[in-house]
């Protein structure tokens, strides 16, 4: 065995004084600095973080049924008590009389729902598409890429317009519709990400050491292209949660009664955008804060991840 | 330390150290044309850039062969047409006795296990996402060399300390080393697989001198205990006659010379030898100034439309008009002496 050279030996020793220095913040520590850097993702992610307790504790927030109609109350003003349940319909009553702040919590839900659904399998099949894409090259890329070209030749609603209208309404078919034209946009980014990297010895390296490919994809490239990943990730969660809510709004999304925001704007709000205003204003208002939310935490995970394009 | 596989665990006295007579891997007429392409749809191939031009060599088992040769000569693409990582035009390419041209992915993954490579960037061979510990271990579990996690280990803890690191680096990651020790990272990768044969491409070029002399002292400890064979591929000559037992000179994809290591720097037959040899500076001013220097007229020639004939002829001093038309042949002018040049 050879044994390490003095000089080597003292390096050692120096690389560990730095180590003590460099010691660890407490993770609370690291928020607030983190979110005194970026005020504007960080007031995002406190909006996000609110509408995920909404979501999941709708049943304990909210104590009007949320898809029951009470045609006594229709058109109810804010403010008006009802008298059966003695509860206060705080922002009001839509046209079939149900509380409209029980339906936006448990709109959120909806929204959430898809929104994360759609965002995590869009861009994680986009991820593997584009890697895949990148690594092998040749008449694979130039396929998958002619495809990713076509796909997305078309605007985001209409495509999904055309899927849903194929598939028919439904939840399930709505997340698909928005799932399928993230997926090209994800592998476009990822790919010219990859493409750097394939070129990098590691790959060079590990494909020396003979691994599989699906082992060089999965284990030595998608770890290094995870910040444009997650960029696109962090984007897709305002998009789809605005796509569901306008597929919804054009009858081909979630279905009554669930309670989806996009739904409540339909109908009832267009007809009563005068005589019942607070109909139209409180969902749009919903969908307005989780869309800005999210694309404010979107900035930001953009600018930790990518300093290069902080000073844009 | 486990020996790397029985046949180098001989305790052969005249095994350490020396190189043998027998042949571990033998190019013949190896080229590597890259096809240059124009049209999106349909590609036409327009011309060929030619990296390495038919190039034959012979490496012993044991020994260091050295690789020399500006920028853009083709030395590197030897090297990754060595390991398959690009794949040769044509040419054979025989190690034990087999030809790795003809083997299908399959059949190469064995072939890798023995060859390995160390890369020149310390800071790009390495996964940044991947702890050292594991970057030394992938190798092992995927082809099943230590099965035993814990085994495995301790394999990990041993190549560390066998490339001069401490056994708390397998914590760490990349980003947390010197150039110096990352390069030892390499090596011990390498090792991890129990090669017979590594490449060195520009393993050194990219440290600073002191951690230079450190890595190629390890390098050929390494190679006397494991009884490795080298092909050390860099453009740093001083650091070739330090490792070398043989050296072979490389320009624009051909070869140009191959000699035993002082032979050649003490007697270079070869023209283009020649000149880069005088190229070197010594760190002597009075000895400097008083040196002939003889250095040569002109580019490079591009690869892609290399000249007729000897491709150095238009660079050469001592080119006539025969250089022109033909490409001189690679013969043995001494015992072991090989060069291309007609006026030898």
């Amino acid at each position: 065995m050879t044994p390490p050279s003095e000089t080597a030996a003292a390096e050692i020793e120096v690389e560990a004084d730095f180590e003590e220095l460099a010691e660890k913040k407490p993770w609370y520590i690291r928020t607030i600095e983190m979110a005194r850097q970026q005020p504007l993702a960080a007031s995002g992610f406190v909006i996000i973080i609110i509408m995920l307790l909404m979501a999941i504790f709708a049943d304990l927030l909210t104590f009007f049924p949320s898809e029951d109609n009470d045609l006594e109350y229709m058109l109810a003003e804010p403010g008006t008590i009802h008298s059966d349940l003695e509860l206060t319909f705080l922002l009001g009553a839509d046209q079939f009389g149900r509380d409209l702040l029980t339906r936006i919590v448990y709109g959120a839900r909806t929204a959430l729902f898809v929104g994360f659904t759609c965002a995590i399998i869009g861009s994680t099949l986009g991820l593997i598409l584009g890697v895949a894409s990148a690594y092998f090259g040749g008449w694979f890329d130039l396929v998958v890429q002619r495809v990713v070209d076509v796909v997305m030749a078309f605007p985001l609603i209409i495509l999904a317009l055309a899927v849903v209208a194929t598939l028919g309404p439904g939840t399930q078919n709505v997340i698909i519709a928005i799932t399928i034209p993230f997926i090209p946009q994800c592998a476009r980014v990822v790919r010219s990400n990859a493409l750097a990297i394939r070129e990098i010895p590691y790959v060079d390296a590990a494909r020396a050491l003979g691994f599989s490919n699906a082992r060089i994809i999965m284990r030595h490239m998608v770890p290094n292209v995870m910040a444009p990943y997650l960029i696109m990730l962090t984007s897709f969660l305002g998009q789809a949660i605005l796509l569901e809510a306008s597929l919804s709004y054009l009858g081909m999304g979630v279905q009554e009664p669930t309670p989806a925001w996009g739904l409540m704007l339909q109908g009832g709000a267009e007809e009563f955008a005068e005589s019942a205003p607070w109909v139209a204003i409180w969902p749009g208002v919903a969908i307005s804060l989780a869309v800005f939310a999210f694309n404010l935490f979107g900035d930001g995970v953009r600018d930790t991840l990518d300093p290069k394009l902080r000073s844009r | 330390m486990s020996p790397p596989n029985e046949a180098v665990a001989r305790e052969d006295a005249q095994f350490r150290g020396v190189p043998t007579d027998d042949v571990l891997i033998d190019l013949k007429d190896l080229k590597m044309h890259f096809p240059v392409t124009e049209g999106v749809f349909i590609q036409s191939v327009i011309a060929h850039v030619k990296a390495v031009d038919g190039i034959s060599f012979k490496i012993m088992k044991g020994e260091t062969l050295g690789l020399v040769g500006e920028s853009g000569c083709g030395k590197t693409t030897t090297g990754r047409c060595i390991l398959k990582l690009e794949d040769p035009t044509s040419g054979e390419i025989i190690f034990h006795g087999q030809d790795l041209m003809n083997l299908d992915d399959k059949e190469m993954v064995e072939v890798r296990k023995k060859i390995q490579v160390i890369f020149q960037d310390p800071f790009s061979s390495l996964n940044p996402r991947m702890k050292i510990g594991e970057i030394i271990a992938e190798p092992m579990r995927v082809h099943n060399i230590v099965p035993d996690e814990e085994a495995r280990n301790n394999r990990v803890v041993e190549l560390l300390n066998t490339c001069g690191l401490k056994a708390n680096f397998a914590d760490r990651y990349p980003h947390e080393m010197s150039g110096g020790q990352r390069q030892r990272v390499g090596i011990a990768r390498a090792l991890a697989m129990n090669p017979e044969f590594i490449i060195c491409d520009e393993a050194v070029s990219a440290l600073d001198v002191s951690i230079q002399a450190q890595v190629v002292n390890l390098l050929e400890d390494l190679r006397e205990e494991f009884g490795l064979t080298y092909l050390f591929i860099s453009h740093d000559l001083s650091v070739v006659r330090h490792i070398s037992h043989r050296v072979a000179v490389m320009y624009l994809g051909h070869m140009v010379e191959l000699a035993e290591c002082d032979e050649l720097f003490d007697n270079p037959l070869h023209p283009y030898t020649r000149a880069l040899l005088e190229a070197v500076p010594i760190p002597d001013p009075d000895l400097e100034n008083g040196r002939a220097h003889q250095i040569i007229k002109g580019e490079i020639p591009s690869p892609i439309n290399p000249p007729s004939g000897c491709v150095f002829h238009p660079r050469c001093p001592s080119a006539h008009d025969g250089c022109k038309k033909e490409f001189p042949e690679f013969r043995e002018v001494k015992p072991g002496h090989w060069v291309a040049c007609t006026e030898v």
